[in-house]
């Protein structure tokens, strides 16, 4: 048991460490070192073009998507490489959460199933940053229910249109392609009526409108396709497989190992290790005390879990199902950590932005919170996963199953 | 990196876990529950000439020299099989004590007994209520002789003999404690039983009237032996804790898979599913906090005295809730003393106590990480 880099790790850990120290942009250090959840901003730049120029650079040096091949834009990288990199990156990992839906989903899913042609085409670019993509497929009747989702694509001569609605689109509104989750098939049961397709976001019929979300920010969209045309050509996998492909992109989803999942609690404990109550330190405070203690065993639980799973991978195993349990643990905890931040404040707890305490650091936090439990799979969804994929229980009674796709009620009552 | 048990140590945790699922059965377990037996002596015995009494205690003194880690994956065991015997009062303290602080004769008398089984140590450290402090310890020393009352004492009643804190100054530091250690058969310590929590590990209470004791370790490092011990068992007990969550889960799940009700598997139904996904949560966390314990009691990192006690904290929590969880899922069932829910229940609860509650290790975790923060 030791946490020691093998010869080759600690070489590929140095060179990575030394382009990063004489290449990332420097001067925005402080101010992602110091951003949390539900606020990461740059006062003096657009952080959408720090983080692409940021991209570009990374991807011009062979340092973009590690573990892509190298003929899409990769550098070819083992999964223990790209973990060394993303430690190494640090702060500047902040930068590349543009990119993650395209990185993480959508060129693995284009790799799995996209043309040659294409993905020659198209996964450079997306691996440069110089294109953005996005991942259409919630729909507001279709949120943890993904597959009963109900926009259309209708085959016509060589093309298929598109007409329908998603929503919860994160990045849409920046994006220039998507992948996109239709049915094909309303006659058959829901599963296997549907098809993938990617498209370019700029195409005719395609609106994108921003959701204010409830903290007030906007970083999801809907996204409305009018009679939106997309070339057979784009599809990926076969018409009526769309639900296995899609599986292939939620797996990447959730294998993201190594990324830091953010718990509050770093932020929390520097906190009360300078806030004075009336009594003195908080830090010194029994109740207090027994609260930061709570969730340090959960921080470092969540660490310790994720280092498990990479010694996996540095062995040139599969982790096992372990890392599952971080976005469950994290999304509560954060929501509790700031709950609790704004407790220790009394009265001026209300208080937020600028004027408030910390220039609002844990109020950004709390308004923002609610959303980590529900995106990337809610927590129900993701206790459903644990229970039934690391725990063998059986899987839920699906009374929609073996049920044509347009004959489910559609509505609870009335 | 490599954040694991290796493979040898994982092949010497299975060659554990095949022992004790023979020997160290839910029927095994049951006698000494019932109050047939003090302990398990077959199993005891057994134990020994596996060479798991001794795998941490050098070859000199007649241990099998391996090291803290392969004793965390035996430990893991012994908590899953919830064993009926002394093994972390013998093991984890009075032994580790001994290898901390112990003279080179004080070593080769117990240390050799202990891996063969012939002798059983304990800690004697509470004196009722309060958690480990300085402050609590009343029990005096004086010309090489004790007085005082220890209780609860764990393994008391079977103990051949004793690591004893006690007081040898008054100056209101904790270079006031010394460390004794006792030859209970040697006469003056009146030993009771008490009844507890966890009936298949006792505990005592000890009166010292003028008891024989010698010094272990100088005179005032009394406190800080102690904490370096009381880290050690944390960790160790830790591992303990993370195999009886491990065995809790599974048996909740079993049941879970097994029982039908309303027609179906009532682990079908979400409202189980999530307890036990919560269950394996839980589970996942304590397990990996005790790696990170183990690898600084591995290295005697300076890491571990946090780490330590996030291990501790992590693994109590994990373990109660397992326990509770899992007679939960069993409904009416689990609420019987003829299914074995109830022994981890009582395991769990107990263990939570027994190094100090729950509360105190918070309270020493935020300590630790502030003076890591500070230097």
């Amino acid at each position: 048991m030791n946490f020691d880099d093998t010869p080759q790790e600690a070489e590929f850990r140095a060179t990575a460490r030394a382009w990063i120290g004489a290449n990332a942009p420097k001067q925005y250090e402080e101010e992602l070192r110091k951003s949390s959840l539900g606020r990461t901003v740059l006062k003096n730049a657009n952080i959408l073009e720090v983080a692409k120029a940021w991209q570009k650079k990374k991807a011009d040096a062979g340092w973009a998507c590690l573990h892509w091949p190298k003929e899409y834009g990769g550098r070819g990288s083992s999964p223990i490489e790209r973990v060394i990199w993303q430690q190494e990156e640090g702060p500047f990992g902040q930068l590349s959460r543009m990119f993650i839906i395209g990185h993480g989903m959508c060129g693995p899913t284009m790799m799995a199933f996209a043309r040659e042609e294409h993905k020659r085409t198209y996964l450079p670019p997306l691996a440069s940053g110089e294109k953005v993509w996005c991942q259409l497929f919630s729909e507001p009747a279709g949120g943890s229910d993904v597959a009963g989702l109900r926009t259309r694509a209708e085959k016509d001569g060589d093309d298929w249109v598109i007409n329908g609605q998603k929503i919860w689109t994160s990045g849409a509104h920046y994006s220039d392609y998507g992948i996109l989750l239709t049915r094909t098939d309303p006659t058959v049961p829901k599963h296997k009526g549907l098809t993938m397709f990617f498209l370019d976001m700029k195409s005719p019929g395609v609106e994108v409108r921003p959701i204010k979300q409830a903290s007030g920010a906007s970083d999801f969209n809907e996204v409305y396709f009018t009679n939106v045309r997309i070339p057979d050509h784009q599809r990926l996998g076969e018409v009526g497989d769309g639900w296995n492909v899609s599986l292939t992109t939620l797996m990447n989803e959730r294998s993201a190992i190594g990324a830091a999942v953010s718990t509050g609690f770093p932020e929390l404990f520097e906190y009360c290790s300078s806030l004075m109550l009336d009594g003195g330190p908080a830090i010194e405070d029994r109740a207090v005390r027994s609260k930061l203690a709570n969730w340090a065993v959960k921080a470092s639980g969540l660490k310790y879990t994720s280092m498990r799973a990479i010694s996996a991978l540095s062995r040139g195993e599969r982790p096992g199902p372990e890392n599952s349990i971080g976005k469950l643990v994290a999304g509560s905890m954060i929501q509790d950590v700031a709950t609790y931040a704004l407790d220790l404040q009394g009265a001026s707890g209300v208080v937020s932005g600028e004027d408030g305490e910390l220039a609002g650091r844990f109020q950004a936090m709390l308004l923002r919170a609610p959303g980590t439990r529900v995106e990337g799979g809610t927590d129900e969804i993701m206790r459903n996963i644990i229970a039934e994929r690391v725990l063998g229980l059986p899987g839920d009674i699906r009374v929609d199953k073996d049920v044509p796709f347009n004959k489910i009620p559609t509505k609870g009552r009335g | 990196m490599n954040f694991d048990f290796s493979d040898d140590q994982k092949q010497l945790r299975d060659q554990a876990r095949k022992f004790l699922a023979e020997k160290c059965s839910p029927k095994a377990v049951r006698v000494v529950l019932d109050g047939k037996a003090p302990y398990d002596k077959e199993l005891w015995k057994g134990l020994a000439e596996m060479g798991f009494l001794g795998v941490a205690i050098p070859e000199d003194f007649g241990g099998a020299g391996a090291g803290h880690l392969e004793l965390c994956v035996i430990a893991e065991e012994m908590g899953r099989a919830n064993a009926p015997v002394p093994f972390s009062s013998t093991v984890y303290l009075a032994a580790e004590a001994l290898l901390i602080a112990g003279s080179d004769a004080q070593k080769k008398k117990w240390l050799p007994a202990i891996a063969a089984g012939e002798a059983i140590g304990t800690l004697a450290l509470f004196e009722g209520k309060g958690n480990p402090s300085p402050k609590n310890v009343k029990l005096t020393a004086a010309n090489g002789v004790l007085n005082g009352v220890k209780k609860p004492v764990a393994d008391g009643a079977v103990a051949d003999f004793a690591v004893v804190a006690a007081r040898t100054g008054s100056s209101g530091r904790d270079s006031d404690i010394s460390l004794f250690l006792v030859d209970l058969k040697a006469g003056g310590v009146e030993v009771k039983s008490l009844t507890n929590l966890d009936p298949t590990r006792g505990q005592a209470e000890f009166t010292f009237k003028d008891a024989k004791a010698e010094p272990l370790g100088a005179a005032g490092d009394g406190w800080s032996i102690l904490t370096q011990v009381l880290d050690r068992a944390a960790v160790l007990c830790a591992f303990e804790q993370v195999g009886g969550s491990d065995r809790a889960l599974e048996m909740g799940r079993d049941y879970a898979l097994d029982r039908i009700a309303f027609g179906r598997q009532i682990g079908s139904f979400q409202a189980v599913k999530h307890m036990l996904a919560d269950m394996y949560v839980s589970a996942t966390l304590a397990r990996s906090n005790s790696y990170y314990g183990a690898w600084a009691l591995s290295t005697n990192a300076a890491e571990l005295p946090e780490a330590a006690a996030a291990a501790r904290i992590s693994a109590t929590q994990a373990f109660q809730h397992c326990a509770k969880n899992n007679i939960q899922v069993h409904g009416g069932m689990g609420f019987t003393w003829e299914f074995d829910c109830h022994m981890y229940y009582r395991r769990a609860n107990a263990m939570a106590l027994g190094l100090g509650s729950l509360s105190y290790w918070e309270d020493q975790l935020i300590d630790r990480m502030r003076k890591k923060n500070a230097a």
